[in-house]
């Protein structure tokens, strides 16, 4: 079987779906956007490595796999419980997605503000579908065939729409959890979090799955903030080893609005985060932050393209990771500053440890800059453990197993002590430092 | 069809091929020794002819072409320009001057008054306009002379055709063990069709006496487009190499594919230095070379030291990456660039740096300055191997930018495969700084001027790694190319 | 000298200055003093050139119009500011900077430029007026130089280049005691009859080591004071508050 073929075949067995209407609701646009985004993927296939933003990816082995799209209704083994240890619950709104489809029995959408529309694509599909025609009905092919995926595919997700001055004070968590039975599954969540001018909420976007079950989540997320606007995005990504991840988070801000993502990636045998954020309105702001830790044979992917299109806007970026075992991870960071975008301040930065002999990094921060009115600077190290701080730990009774594991975490603690959000942080603090202090390296040695 | 045979001049072979050439419509007149446009076999097989090379240097040649035409050019460097038509070039023409003028007031002003602005003596530039005048038999003693200084310590300089009449091993052991003939689509049309250039060989041990610049400098008037360049340093030898001169120099042509390849044996070290003034086209960005070189050194040898320094102010487009393959355990490779781009030119520029060895290290210094319409672009790789245990690089590239309609690009790749590999790297881009300027003008020093001086600081670090007088001639040139950039 | 009338000057619709009125006359030293904010560094911007401003009013220098001149060209008229927060020029050296400058006035004052040779034994000998040693000129311009070696240095330019009228930016802030009155006795040794000073500070320890002939109190982008020495002392004690106002010109946000 041909690499191309594959998806095509998981497409095929949707394809049945896509009747022009759906509720009596004349969804015409919508079947017309998803043949497009179908043939776009035909003509275009899939990225390769020949790929300048996927130079360092392979996507042979997702593209091995004879996926099939995940349908709807709860997965059998999917409990409350398995879910809580997935997520720590922050105890407000929670949305919960099984194979990326909405599970009412475990979500909770208590605590909102008036302001707040929180629901799913799904039931915005079926009650106004037309709100989603800029978001659905767009023409597929601006970045790659796992987004024109998405397109064909996205039935559910979150739907978020922050009405004027709406401040939520609870992070909304969106829980993404997948099973199989035994069938390799293509989850395509799609969600969108409009936020208007002068609204404000954080969300936290979680991803985990069954152990041992083989699926591949495809994932589309897009924010579009109004002037005024603020979000705070959290990512976890903790899929099982066995299952891919492969995201696009597309970012709109307008005049003085904030956007700042932290990302936090630990699972998944390939998984790729990528993140476009479009500066269009002057003095917006935007941070971006991860951490990555592949081990084992994983291979871990930030792409990022960061576009100032707006003048005096600010951009930040900062990733580090930590690689052990055969991991592997990718820093690919892009900044353009279009002409007109004076008053620029942008940086990047990606700072990389590498733990084991055949750990691979390679970092790839880029700056494009048509104006001179800018401050842009980037930098990237590469580096192993410091020895001498070694030393002196174990000089002071540390054992190496201990001393390694403290160091390795001092590395990223600065990442996890950006999180704002108390509970969430420690939950990340643990997972960050159980990798770190103990196991992965008592098992190497 | 078999090689020529040895004998220099006009072989009935090559007669033949000419008339066949003719067939095909061309004309070629043999005695005025200019092969017919387009690039064909027959061709290659005319210049090796030409040039009575061996049967193994031809069969390169026409590897390297047979291979060639199954390229298509790059597209990925951030530069753009028209399609190159491969078949409208010339690729042999015999190198003696063509056109000469016979004094110095023919010569266009505006070429004169950037001779003076750079302060360049009057029988320089009569040589470097081509005016016919005694000098040159002074330059061809001067030659001389340097050349049998050389020789008592062994060096070899010479022309590419000479060393390979008179050095055909050194030649064929080396040539194309660095930049192999398939390496990329421009090293390998010049491993087709190269014409000359320049070989250097220092034996063991051998520090070579002089800067081979001043030589070169004598010689380097007729370059010619496809040049090749090899020097080899044996055991502990070294050798300071300069290439190139500040002084404009207008070419018909506008593809330049050169190849450089160096060779560092174990404790060798190889400085080499480039200044860059090739036309660089009018305002709106006609004419203008094209400058697309293949510049690499191989640090084979334990504890080699290979090191590029370039200074490139001209071309409409210049495309390199000059690099280390640093394979010696403890061998070092450095690079040092300023780029600068005014008007409309484009550069895609950066370094290589593949560590193999153990305990190597590289340092990248890459300073840009865009202004105009200027594009400049800092692409690099450094690339640290699995078996390359301990190495370690630093890598600093800044940009300034001044006009709106400037742009400055970095884009490093950055691979390591070692976890005992250190990397860092570091890069800004800004405008030139308007604190700087406002100081330097409260002091009573007018605005160009303050331009001048503040980019001269930012290059510094570069600059000092020139051979002195060079280093004094590249700063007047960035002067020069700054002008009217600002406003 | 310097008749300063009517000077406004706004930034980004922000009105910072708000009708200065100032008369310098030749061979005397004035200084402003004012609380943060008030407008005296904008002054001293404005009168050297910096770009930016939105400025009415008029500045009269040697019966020209200054406000019209380049900034280099106030500096070959005889200029000069001693800047608060002197900037770094890596890679530009400091000798070679100041033999530049000097060179430029005199070229734009049709004097002969000076060599190499003449330019050194000139630098040495101003060198010990600010008590600085051959080392900080071969080092780039302000580059890793302590907050006193950058005034000091300043100083040194303005003994080099002799200006007619020196303005001087709160050149005591981040001096130490000995580096204060280094850089105050290279001050005094440069005040002449034909060299006016213009000392703005917010500190009335400076004026204790120069010593004012007018002392000029500035407070929200207005002149609301004038006085001899004593007024300096009068704020020290008293503070700026709690002035009684003497000048018809004070404002109402005073």
């Amino acid at each position: 079987m041909t690499a191309e073929k594959v998806p095509v075949r998981a497409a095929g067995g949707v394809l049945a779906d896509l009747s022009p209407k759906r509720d009596g609701h004349d969804l015409g646009w919508l079947a017309e956007a998803r043949l497009n985004a179908l043939e776009w993927v035909g003509k275009n296939g899939f990225p390769s490595r020949k790929d300048e933003d996927w130079k360092y990816t392979a996507l042979d082995e997702i593209l091995a796999v004879p996926f099939v799209a995940a349908g709807a209704g709860p997965g059998r083994r999917a409990t409350l419980d398995l879910i809580n240890k997935a997520a720590i619950d922050l105890g407000g709104p929670r949305l919960v997605f099984v194979n990326g489809h909405f599970s009412p029995e475990f979500s909770r959408l208590t605590g909102l503000p008036s302001g707040a529309v929180v629901t799913t694509l799904a039931a915005v599909l079926a009650t106004s579908p037309d709100r989603l025609k800029p978001f659905l009905g767009h023409t597929p092919g601006e970045h790659h065939a796992f987004a024109a995926f998405n397109d064909v595919f996205a039935e559910d997700g979150a739907f978020i729409h922050l009405t004027n001055d709406t401040i939520v004070d609870d992070p909304i968590q969106l829980v993404f959890f997948s099973e199989t039975e035994g069938v390799p599954l293509m989850t395509s969540p799609r969600s969108v979090i409009i936020a208007d001018s002068g609204s404000r909420a954080t969300i936290v976007e979680t991803y985990a799955g069954f152990p041992g079950d083989v699926y591949c989540t495809n994932v589309v997320t897009e924010v579009v903030l109004a002037e005024n606007a603020r979000i705070e995005h959290y990512k976890v990504q903790n899929e099982p080893t066995t299952a891919f991840h492969l995201a696009l988070l597309e970012v709109r801000q307008a005049r003085n609005s904030q956007f700042a993502s932290r990302s936090v990636m630990l699972g998944s045998s390939v998984a790729r985060h990528e993140i476009r954020v479009l500066l269009g309105g002057v003095e917006a702001e935007v941070s971006l932050d991860g951490i990555y830790l592949p081990q084992g044979e994983q291979v871990h992917d930030n792409t990022i393209f960061v576009d100032h299109v707006a003048a005096n806007c600010t951009s930040h970026q900062l990733y580090k990771g930590v690689l052990d075992d055969h991991g592997h991870g990718v820093f690919n960071g892009h900044i353009m500053v279009r002409h007109g975008a004076d008053g620029t301040d942008a940086n990047q930065k990606n700072k990389n440890l590498l733990l084991s002999d055949r750990a691979q990094v390679d970092t790839r921060p880029r700056l494009e800059i048509y104006t001179d009115d800018v401050k842009c600077t980037h930098g990237a190290a590469v580096g192993q453990m410091d020895d001498e701080a070694l030393l002196y730990l174990r000089t002071r009774g540390l054992p190496l197993e201990s001393a390694r594991g403290l160091l390795v975490y001092a590395f990223v603690q600065e990442m996890v002590d950006r999180i704002e959000l108390e509970p969430l942080r420690a939950s990340l603090e643990a997972l960050v430092s159980t990798r770190f202090g103990t196991a992965a390296h008592r098992a190497q040695q | 069809m078999s090689a020529p045979t040895t004998t220099v001049g006009i072989s009935d072979e090559v007669r033949e091929l000419a008339d066949q050439e003719y067939q095909y419509g061309f004309s070629t007149d043999l005695e005025t020794e200019v092969a017919p446009k387009g690039l064909s076999e027959d061709i290659i097989r005319l210049i090796s002819a030409k040039k009575n090379e061996p049967e193994w240097l031809l069969d390169w040649r026409l590897k390297a072409y047979r291979h060639w035409i199954t390229l298509t050019p790059p597209t990925w460097q951030h530069v753009s320009y028209g399609p190159v038509d491969y078949q409208d070039i010339i690729y042999y023409a015999d190198p003696r001057p063509k056109k000469q003028v016979t004094s110095m007031d023919e010569v266009d002003p505006e070429l004169r008054a950037m001779f003076d602005k750079l302060g360049i003596s009057l029988g320089e530039q009569e040589r470097l306009s081509g005016v016919a005048v005694d000098a040159i038999v002074d330059s061809v003693s001067v030659a001389t002379t340097f050349k049998d200084k050389l020789a008592e310590v062994g060096v070899i300089f010479c022309s590419f055709s000479e060393a390979v009449q008179e050095h055909p091993d050194l030649v064929r052991k080396y040539l194309g063990s660095v930049v192999p003939y398939n390496d990329n689509f421009f090293a390998c049309l010049n491993s087709a069709v190269f014409t000359d250039g320049s070989f250097c060989y220092i034996p063991k041990g051998v520090h070579c006496p002089m800067e081979l610049s001043t030589y070169f400098r004598i010689n380097a008037a007729d370059t010619g487009q496809f040049e090749r360049t090899l020097i080899i340093a044996e055991e502990g030898a070294y050798v300071s190499y300069l290439e190139g001169c500040t002084a404009p120099v207008r070419d018909k042509n506008q593809l330049h594919a050169a190849v450089v390849e160096l060779v560092a044996l174990e404790d060798a070290q190889i400085k080499y230095s480039t200044v860059q003034n090739w036309y660089p086209g009018d305002a709106d960005g006609n004419g203008g070379v094209y400058n697309f070189v293949t510049k690499r050194g191989m640090a084979s040898g334990k504890n080699a030291k290979i090191s590029w320094t370039q200074v490139e102010t001209g071309s409409a487009i210049t495309w390199k990456y000059p690099g280390v393959i640093l394979k010696g355990d403890n061998s070092v490779g450095e690079f040092y660039s300023v780029a600068l781009t005014a008007r409309r030119q484009q550069a895609d520029t950066g370094s290589k740096m593949v560590h193999i060895g153990k305990n190597t290290k590289s340092t990248i210094i890459s300073k840009a300055i865009s202004a105009g319409h200027g594009q400049n672009t800092y692409r690099g790789l450094v690339d640290i191997r699995h078996s390359a245990v301990g190495a370690r690089n630093f890598t600093q590239c800044d940009s300034l930018l001044i006009g709106k309609d400037s742009g400055a690009h970095t884009l490093p790749y950055i691979d390591v495969k070692n976890q005992t590999g250190q990397v860092e790297h570091e890069a800004s881009t800004s405008k030139i700084g308007e604190e700087q300027l406002l100081y330097c003008r409260q002091r009573g020093i007018p605005e160009e001027e303050a331009v001048s001086m503040i980019v001269n600081g930012f290059c510094r670090e570069v600059f000092k790694m020139l051979p002195m007088e060079f280093a004094v001639e590249a700063q007047k040139l960035l002067t020069v190319s700054l002008e009217g950039s600002v406003g | 000298m310097l008749k300063i009338k009517e000077l406004h000057a706004s930034i980004e619709n922000k009105e910072i200055l708000r009708g200065v009125n100032l008369d310098l006359k030749a061979g005397e030293v004035h200084a402003i003093m004012g609380p943060n904010g008030s407008g005296k560094s904008t002054l001293a911007s404005v009168l050297i050139g910096r770009d930016g401003y939105d400025v009415s009013g008029s500045v009269t220098y040697e019966g020209q119009d200054l406000l019209a001149l380049s900034p280099e060209e106030r500096a070959a008229a005889g200029v000069f500011l001693a800047f608060q927060h002197p900037v770094e020029i890596p890679g530009v050296g400091n000798m070679y900077f100041m033999r530049t400058a000097l060179n430029s006035l005199r070229r734009q004052r049709g004097q002969e430029e000076l060599d190499a040779v003449d330019f050194l034994a000139l630098a040495q000998e101003r060198m010990k007026l600010v008590e600085m040693d051959q080392t900080f000129m071969s080092r780039s311009v302000n580059e890793g130089f302590s907050g006193g070696e950058k005034k000091r240095n300043e100083i040194l330019q303005m003994a080099i280049l002799e200006p007619k009228l020196a303005i001087l930016d709160e050149t005591d802030s981040g001096l130490d005691i000995d580096a204060l009155r280094v850089v105050a006795s290279g001050v005094n040794a440069l005040r002449s009859e034909g060299r006016t000073m213009l000392v703005i500070t917010h500190h009335q320890r400076l004026l204790d080591y120069i010593v004012p002939d007018f002392v000029h109190v500035m407070a929200a982008g207005q002149i609301v004071h004038s006085g001899d020495k004593d007024l300096a002392l009068e704020l020290e004690a008293n503070g700026y508050a709690g002035l009684t106002p003497r000048s018809a010109r004070v404002g109402a946000s005073v």
